[in-house]
């Protein structure tokens, strides 16, 4: 079975190839680049195209790698003892069970994504070496060893905050998402909404290529920025010709909102569309 | 690894050794690749993920043998200075697919229809026979036409074709055709560490300058340790306390300003003010080309507002990591002679006042803007390399990186 994209997502040639690659292998896939570009996207789809269920794990700076295999409650057991309770004999009670667990005893292969990994500690990626290569660990309060009964599709995302250490990256395969082209991003907007006049698509991808070309802006607007803009275009009933007038006057661009999220940036275009407008005169 | 014998047997000896000159190559152009990629490597060849694609072949090298897209440039150049150093395609992906191997995929591959087909060609025999003459005769990789084995095309050979008669060869799909090597489109030039530093770029790498210590006295509750005592005591209560945590890094930064450095430094001391929020303590000075008896921190009034060197030198504790930015290239008396100064007369030599900090300080570097392969064309940088005994780093992302390596120790 191959990963070829699905009706909602563009995978380009590479991307369906790495990720054939990390399933054949049973290789962890870890899925980089700029954000918005469709990273998190990718594992839904990836879920949707095998039919698998997919189980997120959120990563956070606080996460701690143990988390995703089990956590054992103290506190409960704790209180239950105090109120002498039943379930205090047996420490399964008090065991509650981690995203990877979750992977590792389902009843048919799932797609785990590892979001953002990057957010975590550094020494995060290292203490879950041994449960990424094995699809194993072992669980000191109760004395076994959960094994994945069907090694799951793993995706890692990061966003490139912190580096990864090397005995983690050889662990995976690897692939950087490069802002699409043209024609990709085209066909990622068809994919949106199949119906959208192509008039207004085409200059929309002007304006949106103009403003990625700004010099220093702090956050480039990305694929999901694109996409909502041409929402919020659309909701608005603002047309292709609109569009064209604004932009031959060089006013900056409507519902800019969208595509710029930083008050600094906005200024910078504002500054630059000052600066183009005086030029025409 | 056991996983050995399961391919050994399978790709060729040949295509072994056509896989370890590409790995030959990648580990000169210093792409870090180790011996469990390339088995890797193997293992997905075995798999038949990829069948008789050039580029198909150059996406999953890449996805399983480079980990960083800081690489990927030096990928794409390894991968063209190995593709150039074959003496034809054909030999490749022919040493890369056995002969037998691909006899029986083509067969298991086949409908009923197929097969038909096959005996209006003349047969399995007389087909593979012509896949491997137009290898021979096929010196380059192609793309469209009628004949040649490639993609896109209308030949029986070859992925994405469209000649009903055809045999199609790997995986289905459309494609669109490439004129352009894929390799040979140098994409990811711009995230080679090896070149100019962006803004980000060099956040990332000054992130390696923090170190997180609980220092000082326990003063802070240990909510996780305590509960986890107190259950493990049976509900009598332990209370934990342990330092807070803070980053421990202090910095002095002291810039080059005036002439050829202007440029250079506008981008470095914005970034260090943005990561100003991150050490405990930044603080950052001026000075023109080299260090004499006074620094100052705002330029436009540096004759009113300057700080003698001596004050400064005295403030910072031996602690305070040290980073000098400039291009060191001046004429060497600046450094070396009483009077060298540009500006004015100093009573005390360049090299004095640097030999000063460096008594001083535990752990200074400077960090040059220039190549660093121009470096040996400057007297006066060499000489200042050498007062440093060498911890001088170009600004690329990983000269910053090694330079804080150094000052992290």
């Amino acid at each position: 079975m191959k990963f070829a994209g699905t009706d909602s997502y563009v995978a380009t040639e590479d991307l369906k190839l790495a990720v054939n690659a990390a399933v054949t292998l049973q290789r962890p896939l870890l899925v980089k680049g700029e954000p918005g570009t469709g990273k998190t996207m990718l594992a839904e789809e990836v879920a949707h195209a095998f039919n698998a269920k997919l189980i997120t794990w959120h990563i956070k700076s606080t996460t701690k790698a143990q988390q995703g295999l089990y956590e054992y409650d103290a506190v409960s057991r704790l209180r239950d003892s105090q109120l002498n309770s039943e379930r205090v004999h047996d420490v399964r009670n008090y065991i509650n069970k981690g995203k990877l667990w979750e992977a590792f005893e389902a009843e048919e292969r799932v797609i785990l994504l590892i979001d953002e990994i990057d957010k975590a500690d550094i020494e995060f990626p290292n203490d879950l070496l041994q449960e990424l290569d094995k699809m194993e660990f072992y669980v000191y309060e109760t004395d076994e060893t959960i094994k994945a009964k069907h090694r799951p599709i793993i995706i890692i995302t990061s966003n490139n905050e912190k580096e990864l250490p090397d005995a983690f990256l050889r662990r995976c395969f690897f692939h950087y998402i490069a802002f699409p082209e043209r024609e990709t991003l085209q066909q990622i907007v068809d994919v949106h909404y199949p119906g959208i006049s192509q008039a207004l698509v085409s200059q929309a991808l002007e304006v949106f290529f103009g403003i990625r070309q700004a010099p220093g802006l702090k956050k480039k607007p990305s694929t999901s920025e694109l996409v909502d803009w041409l929402k919020l275009l659309m909701a608005d009933g603002i047309s292709a010709e609109i569009l064209r007038e604004r932009d031959a006057n060089k006013v900056i661009a409507p519902l800019l909102g969208a595509l710029v999220k930083n008050e600094q940036d906005v200024m910078l275009l504002e500054r630059l569309a000052f600066m183009g407008r005086q030029g025409h005169r | 690894m056991s996983a050995w014998p399961l391919w050994v047997g399978r790709v060729t000896a040949k295509g072994i050794a056509m896989l370890l000159n590409l790995f030959g190559e990648l580990r000169a152009a210093r792409v870090p690749v180790s011996l469990r990629e390339l088995l890797d490597l193997l293992a997905a060849l075995e798999q038949n993920i990829v069948f008789a694609d050039m580029d198909e072949f150059y996406y999953l090298a890449r996805a399983i043998l480079v980990k960083d897209e800081r690489h990927y440039d030096k990928f794409d150049r390894a991968f063209a200075a190995y593709f150039e150093g074959l003496e034809n395609l054909n030999e490749h992906i022919e040493a890369l697919i056995p002969e037998e191997w691909l006899r029986q995929e083509f067969l298991r591959s086949l409908s009923a229809e197929e097969r038909e087909q096959i005996k209006t060609l003349g047969g399995l025999d007389k087909l593979i026979e012509t896949f491997k003459q137009r290898l021979e005769e096929q010196q380059k990789r192609h793309s469209g036409g009628s004949k040649w084995i490639g993609t896109g095309g209308t030949s029986p050979f070859g992925s994405g074709g469209y000649n009903p008669e055809g045999i199609r060869v790997g995986d289905a799909g459309e494609r669109q055709g490439r004129a352009v090597k894929v390799w040979d489109k140098r994409e990811f030039k711009d995230l080679d560490d090896q070149v100019e530093l962006g803004t980000r770029n060099i956040k990332m790498a000054l992130r390696r300058l923090r170190q997180f210590a609980r220092t000082g006295a326990a003063d802070e509750l240990d909510l996780p340790s305590t509960i986890k005592q107190t259950a493990r005591d049976g509900g009598l209560l332990n209370i934990q306390m342990r330092p807070e945590r803070r980053n421990t890094v202090k910095l002095l930064v002291l810039f080059d300003i005036g002439g050829s450095m202007d440029a250079h430094i506008q981008v470095c001391e914005e970034l260090f003010s943005a990561c100003k929020a991150e050490f405990k303590h930044l603080e950052y000075y001026y000075f023109h080309n080299y260090v004499y008896e006074s620094l100052w921190k705002n330029n436009a009034r540096r004759y009113q507002e300057s700080t003698p060197t001596h004050e400064v030198l005295n403030t910072y504790g031996q602690d305070y990591k040290v980073i000098f930015v400039g291009d060191a290239a001046m004429a060497p008396y600046e450094v070396t002679h009483i009077g060298g100064s540009v500006e004015h007369w100093n009573k005390e030599a360049g090299y004095v006042w640097m030999q000063r900090f460096l008594d001083k300080f535990d752990k200074l570097v400077w960090l040059n803007p220039y190549p660093k392969q121009h470096w040996q064309y400057t007297q006066s940088t060499q000489i200042i390399r050498q007062q440093l005994e060498n911890q001088m780093y170009p600004m690329t992302l990983e000269g910053i990186e090694q330079a804080m390596r150094y000052l992290a120790t």
